[in-house]
């Protein structure tokens, strides 16, 4: 019985998301100019869901101290309250208020993963491209070294970098974006091999083009849209890996608001029957699908194909 | 046969070199430390008297290579060292946790590559439909969910009920069947978190076969979609799908961490994260290796595997 309520409530999420994002296309499309507005028409509602499910991301993050009722780390009453008018969503193991701590941790959580993603994208990139433009000892030097970071798990190597380093947000942000870092470099490596045998290049360089013109002006442009969609997965993989390492209490410490370490210090909740802690495991779950949504219907649209 | 065995130990002698250079990484990392192991021990209590005593007893004033080469020799007799903890030799602690470790990845793989196999040909049988629609929408729901969240769904469903145990408490001289009983969440949650990611490849493969002139006569001759899908597709769609089944087991091994967490599971995954935030190195050292060289392992099976598979790679000329 309990399973059938639960798939009634499954379809019941899944239309609404349906609606919201058919609202969200409708209120783009009627806002947006014409060129823009003709290619949201066409986008699948899974995406616009997407779309919409970022862009409140983005605006809580953005307007964190505004939104939130109390501070970020001040504990303002008994520990594990009651939802009620006061604590909308009921107050954490040390009294502090669940959905100011929700509020802040999007701030935190998404933030620190964007800037991971972004720093593992810029090193990553640059080199790759570097690899294939240069090529020979270079090529190999970098390529060997990856291979030998990629033959550990990604997760395991940064918790053995973590134990040196010592567990703080700098050595977070170092560690993943070292390690992401290596596989955007993988791709941009292979990306940029399929362009640099291509005639303009050739003619680029014959006309005396310099690395750094070829990388910016020639094979940048042509390599955008894979590398677009992998910093959406990207991104999604970094959000997953820190707030599992901030739920094992290797990632971002307390007492920062943290998506990950409130499940973990909230989970006794579960025993009791009490969903609270699903809370902020369920809101990375949601970013990381409306982000996949979106990652989607790019990849579809620049794949080109027609089914 | 002689190129087959060729092939192999070729495969098994670049595995080794990999395990080679990655025992040098997981040993030279500590060289990375700020300052150095023995101002890492001792902390705020260091004076030069004491570090220097601490660098004789591990043997820290000898240079880089002497030391791993002693470390290296020990690892390979069993010997790990100590921890920085207790003092326990490591060898102690991983050994009985490596077991359970190696059980529930087992237990999860033995799940999650039928179940997957067979729902990702079900799905490539019966593509577009409701059913593809629905399995792929939940798979790729269940990659974008964090382990431990599918980990406190479970339990909220199961535990709750008072189905299964949500704390995997092994006791010596329980039975086969009660281990399995007790293993069981946290090994259905590992099985759901691989099985999207091997159905969608499954279905993939066997749909990127589907356009083959071969599969079309196979259909003119009016066989049955299924029987098209098992004998024509499947043999030669093994290739890839051995790859991602072996890349999938090994992405299991790294999810067992957050699993063992969850469910107080006594295993290597846990020791390793109790250890991290102990930073004690010699202990993640060693777990690091050998969920390294499982994975270095798992790649080496499948790379070979998967070129016994299809003929063509086999009889190069």
């Amino acid at each position: 019985m309990s399973i059938l309520i639960s798939i009634f409530w499954f379809a019941v999420v899944v239309v609404g998301a349906m609606a919201l994002g058919w609202l969200f296309r409708a209120l783009v499309v009627a806002v947006s100019p014409q060129r823009r507005a003709h290619e949201m028409r066409k986008a699948p509602l899974t995406a616009c869901f997407g779309l919409l499910v970022i862009l409140v991301y983005v605006l809580v993050a953005a307007l964190a101290p505004v939104i939130a009722p109390f501070g970020e780390s001040e504990v303002v009453g008994g520990e594990f309250l009651p939802w009620d008018s006061t604590y909308l969503l009921g107050t954490d193991n040390l009294g502090r208020d669940m959905l100011t701590r929700m509020i802040y941790g999007a701030r935190n959580t998404v933030g620190i993963a964007f800037v991971i993603t972004a720093l593992a994208f810029f090193v990553g990139t640059i080199l790759g491209l570097l690899a294939a433009v240069v090529g020979g000892w270079l090529d190999q030097g970098l390529s060997r070294s990856v291979d030998v970071l990629m033959a550990i798990p990604s997760l395991i190597f940064s918790l053995l970098l973590l134990t040196i380093f010592g567990t703080s947000v700098l050595s977070l942000v170092l560690v993943i974006a070292t390690v992401d870092a290596t596989r955007v470099f993988r791709l941009a490596r292979s990306v940029a091999q399929g362009i640099v045998v291509m005639d303009y290049i050739e003619a680029a360089r014959l006309r005396g083009e310099g690395k750094w013109w070829l990388i910016t002006r020639e094979i940048l442009p042509n390599a955008m849209a894979p590398l677009v969609a992998e910093f959406g997965l990207r991104f999604c993989f970094v959000f997953l890996a820190i707030s599992g390492l901030s739920f094992l209490g290797l990632g971002i410490q307390p007492p920062t608001a943290d998506w990950g370490g409130m499940v973990r210090d909230n989970a006794t909740l579960i025993t009791f029957g009490d969903l609270t802690p699903f809370l902020p495991a369920g809101a990375i779950a949601l970013l990381t699908v409306a982000v996949n949504f979106v990652v989607d219907w790019q990849l579809h649209k620049s794949s080109g194909l027609k089914e | 046969m002689a190129h087959v065995w060729r092939m192999i130990a070729q495969r098994l002698a670049l595995g080794f070199l990999t395990l080679f250079v990655v025992s040098l990484l997981i040993f030279g990392a500590t060289e990375l430390l700020p300052g150095d192991f023995a101002e890492a021990i001792l902390g705020q209590s260091a004076t030069p008297e004491t570090i220097a005593a601490i660098r004789r007893d591990l043997g820290l004033d000898q240079p880089f290579h002497t030391r791993y080469v002693d470390w290296l020799g020990g690892v390979l007799q069993g010997d790990f060292g100590k921890s920085l903890a207790n003092q326990q030799p490591v060898i102690e602690l991983i050994s009985k946790r490596l077991g359970n470790t190696l059980f529930l990845a087992l237990y999860a793989a033995a799940m999650a590559v039928p179940l997957s196999l067979g729902l990702g040909i079900l799905a490539a049988l019966f593509r577009n439909s409701i059913f593809d629609r629905m399995s792929n929408a939940l798979a790729l729901t269940s990659i974008s969910f964090p382990e431990f969240f599918v980990a406190y769904i479970l339990i909220l469903w199961f535990a709750q009920t008072g189905y299964f145990p949500s704390i995997v408490r092994l006791s010596p001289g329980i039975s086969f069947g009660e281990t399995l009983y007790r293993c069981f969440l946290p090994a259905l949650t590992l099985t759901l978190v691989v099985t999207a990611h091997m159905m969608r490849m499954t279905r993939a493969a066997l749909i990127n076969l589907l356009a083959s002139p071969y599969i079309e006569m196979a259909r003119l001759k009016g066989m049955s979609p299924m029987r098209v899908i098992l004998r024509h597709a499947l043999p030669n769609a093994l290739a890839p799908i051995i790859n991602v089944v072996a890349l999938n087991l090994a992405y299991l091994i790294t999810g067992v961490v957050v699993v063992e967490v969850v469910f107080v599971y006594p295993g290597l995954g846990q020791l390793m994260v109790d250890s991290v935030s102990r930073r004690d190195i010699p202990v993640v050292q060693a777990v690091a290796l050998i969920f390294a060289s499982a994975y270095v392992l798992l790649n080496l099976t499948a790379d070979v595997l998967s070129t016994l598979s299809n003929p063509r790679l086999m009889h190069r000329r």
